[in-house]
């Protein structure tokens, strides 16, 4: 078992492209991901018609910039050009600040803005409005005291856990949860395979090694890659994105080698399952990314999903440590063991498996 | 004395097709036994068998004694298999894989170092023990994958094919090799389409269609070869084919400026006749191996 170990350790230094998949690839999904999927949205692009073109107006547009997330980027002289603006994408939405706003404001009497918003992108649309409103709610705040009613009740929502509500924070853990386990299901889905296609398989077979030292020994240098790659997404978590860490390393990383195990077995299964490498590839990308995505509750709640989905969704594992990820990180509760033994008997079943169809493909 | 390999009527059909029908041999130690037949024949699926990778349909195969299907354990270290593809670690060094395979037969450390020492020295690979596998040349390659093959000192060798896609100086090489160890006491069961290999056995079996349409010493295989060879030497081919037409199923095969006409030996006589009319003198020609083996594939035996 140990010399398969060691075998594959070296096959493993000598191609730079496993090497790569196994190091670069997290850190560069990660990177990727941890801005790209920044569900915040900043600078959005808006522009302004300012009818008035007073000191009132002014002040207004200098206000809803100062929020960092809108930017005026285009000044009009009328209506005519909203349309072609939001034709070819200059801006996303427009705010109107007709004539007669400061003489209406020294009379004490209503001075209406209008914000017209491009539809074309739903939920960009209703977040720049939002957006919009909100600023200009600052703005009669700050500018106007004492203008117009004060709302008798006023909602804060306070969000636990993650505050300040950065993407960032929410992203990263579950990321990793997503990273994991395509790239181990990947670096092992080929091991078996390759050493079909290539034919070294068949010499291996009639050594006196037993499949289960075999796949065994295949196991542990991915287990120890896997633990450097997510040691790695977890430093750059910390590192570049912030993410706090309210719980305890120790177990966060003894959840992760259990998280990374039912990988990898996933990994040999497919391998010993299929017949070629670029089948072996595609299967373990299609049955990890996707589902790991969508159905582990790491975009897409599953409060929100339909109740097969919902079913689905809990067998694949990504849900499973996304949980305690979270758990650990945001809300700093180490204990899961629920999870953890959820987590746990996914590997043994799946890692059964693979040995129970690798023995009898002996045969043919 | 227990043969090292007795294999009695060994049959597998590959989706109801026969792959190999009724393989019977027994090889003794020091024997060098020759599978020889056309691609597809079911050479490798035999051999698949011999080793415990392949479960047979039909017959058995005993290894000094043992069945190989049902004490599978017990023979593995009894045999050597070196598959036809190259099926070592192209990425790993020549010394790497000695190792692994040691490793992978529960060699201790003392036995690894002597039996490496050996096999290089055997194969004459020690300059080599650096270099990766798969920046081997075809020869050297071979020559690792026996040795690799050796490390665990088999009684039986099983090759398949060991030279196909070899320069034939190489060939030359490897095949002395065998030879020492069959000299040594081993069992060799070797595979192989070329015939001047196939001499160098002591018994060969010729395999077509999955049966065995002929077997023996190769001097005997071709010395049982049924029909009659002349040779012409400087003839014009074109003359000679006119000439020939006149005798029913004459072959005529060209070798450089020699013609071989092949030919019944009734009808030897006749055609002699006709060829020193046309004065030409036509010698006899001792049939090889090459032309039993072409014959039997064509006539499914080596009868006339």
């Amino acid at each position: 078992m140990l010399a398969v170990a060691a075998k594959e350790f070296l096959h493993i230094l000598r191609d730079p492209r496993t090497l790569a998949v196994a190091l670069v690839m997290p850190l560069a999904m990660v990177l990727l991901y941890g801005y790209a999927i920044d569900m915040e949205l900043r600078a959005l692009p808006i522009a302004v018609l300012d009818e008035e073109g007073g000191v009132r107006s002014r002040q207004l547009v200098e206000d809803v910039q100062s929020s960092g997330f809108i930017q005026v980027v285009e000044r009009l002289s009328s209506r005519e050009q909203i349309e072609p603006g939001f034709r070819h994408n200059r801006f996303l939405a427009a705010l109107v600040i007709p004539a007669g706003h400061a003489r209406r404001l020294g009379q004490g009497r209503e001075a209406p803005v209008q914000v017209v918003v491009d539809g074309a992108d739903g939920s960009t649309a209703a977040t720049v409005g939002a957006y919009l409103e909100q600023a200009i709610a600052l703005h009669n705040g700050r500018r106007l005291p004492g203008a117009g009613l004060k709302p008798p009740l006023r909602v804060e929502p306070r969000t636990w856990f993650n505050p300040q509500r950065v993407s960032a924070h929410f992203i990263v853990p579950g990321l990793t949860a997503v990273v994991m386990i395509m790239v181990c299901a990947l670096l092992t889905s080929i091991s078996i395979v390759r050493e079909r296609e290539t034919g070294t398989l068949e010499q291996v077979l009639t050594a006196p090694v037993q499949a289960r030292e075999l796949i065994l020994g295949k196991l542990q240098p991915y287990l120890l890659i896997g633990a450097l790659d997510t040691a790695v997404i977890f430093f750059v978590g910390r590192v570049v994105f912030q993410v706090p860490m309210n719980g305890s390393w120790l177990a966060l990383a003894g959840y992760s080698l259990l998280y990374i195990w039912v990988a990898l077995a996933m990994g040999l299964l497919i391998s010993a399952l299929v017949r070629t490498q670029q089948v072996a590839m595609m299967i373990a990308l299609v049955v990890t990314l996707l589902p790991a995505l969508l159905l582990s509750g790491f975009i897409f709640s599953h409060a929100s999903m339909p109740l097969p989905l919902q079913v689905v969704g809990h067998l694949i594992p990504a849900t499973w440590y996304l949980r305690i990820v979270r758990g650990v990180m945001l809300a700093g509760v180490n204990a899961w063991p629920r999870e953890a033994l959820v987590l746990a008997g996914m590997g043994v079943a799946i890692t059964g498996l693979a040995l129970k169809r690798f023995q009898k493909r002996l045969d043919d | 004395m227990t043969p090292v390999l007795d294999i009695r009527s060994l049959a597998r059909a590959w989706d109801g097709k026969p792959a190999l029908r009724d393989l019977s041999l027994t090889l003794q130690a020091g024997g060098m036994l020759g599978l020889i037949g056309p691609d597809g024949a079911g050479k490798t699926t035999a051999m698949r068998m011999a080793c415990g990778l392949l479960r047979p349909d039909g017959g058995e195969v005993r290894v000094l004694g043992l069945d190989v299907q049902r004490d599978g354990a017990a023979i593995r270290p009894l045999i050597g298999y070196m598959p036809q593809r190259f099926s070592l670690y192209p990425d790993l060094s020549v010394d790497e894989n000695l190792r692994f395979f040691s490793e992978l037969h529960g060699l201790s450390r003392d036995q690894r170092q002597q039996r490496r020492e050996r096999l290089l020295a055997f194969s004459r690979l020690e300059p080599f023990t650096r270099r990766r596998a798969g920046a081997l040349s075809g020869g050297m390659k071979q020559k690792l994958a026996l040795a690799c093959t050796l490390i665990h000192e088999p009684r039986l060798l099983i090759l398949d094919e060991p030279t196909t896609g070899v320069d034939p100086v190489s060939r030359q090489e490897f095949w002395d090799l065998l030879g020492d160890l069959a000299r040594g006491g081993m069992a060799l069961w070797v595979s192989t389409p070329y015939m001047d290999e196939a001499e160098r056995c002591g018994h060969i079996q010729l395999l077509h269609q999955g049966q065995v349409i002929a077997e023996g010493r190769p001097a005997e295989l071709s010395a049982s070869f049924p029909r009659r060879i002349l040779r012409l030497e400087g003839a014009d081919p074109q003359a000679v084919r006119q000439l020939v037409q006149a005798f029913a199923g004459v072959v005529l095969h060209r070798f450089g400026h020699s013609l071989h006409l092949v030919c019944d030996p009734d009808q030897e006589e006749g055609l002699r006749l006709a060829l020193r009319q046309a004065n030409l003198e036509a010698k006899p020609q001792p049939p090889t191996l090459e032309d039993a083996f072409f014959h039997a594939v064509a006539h499914g035996s080596l009868a006339a």
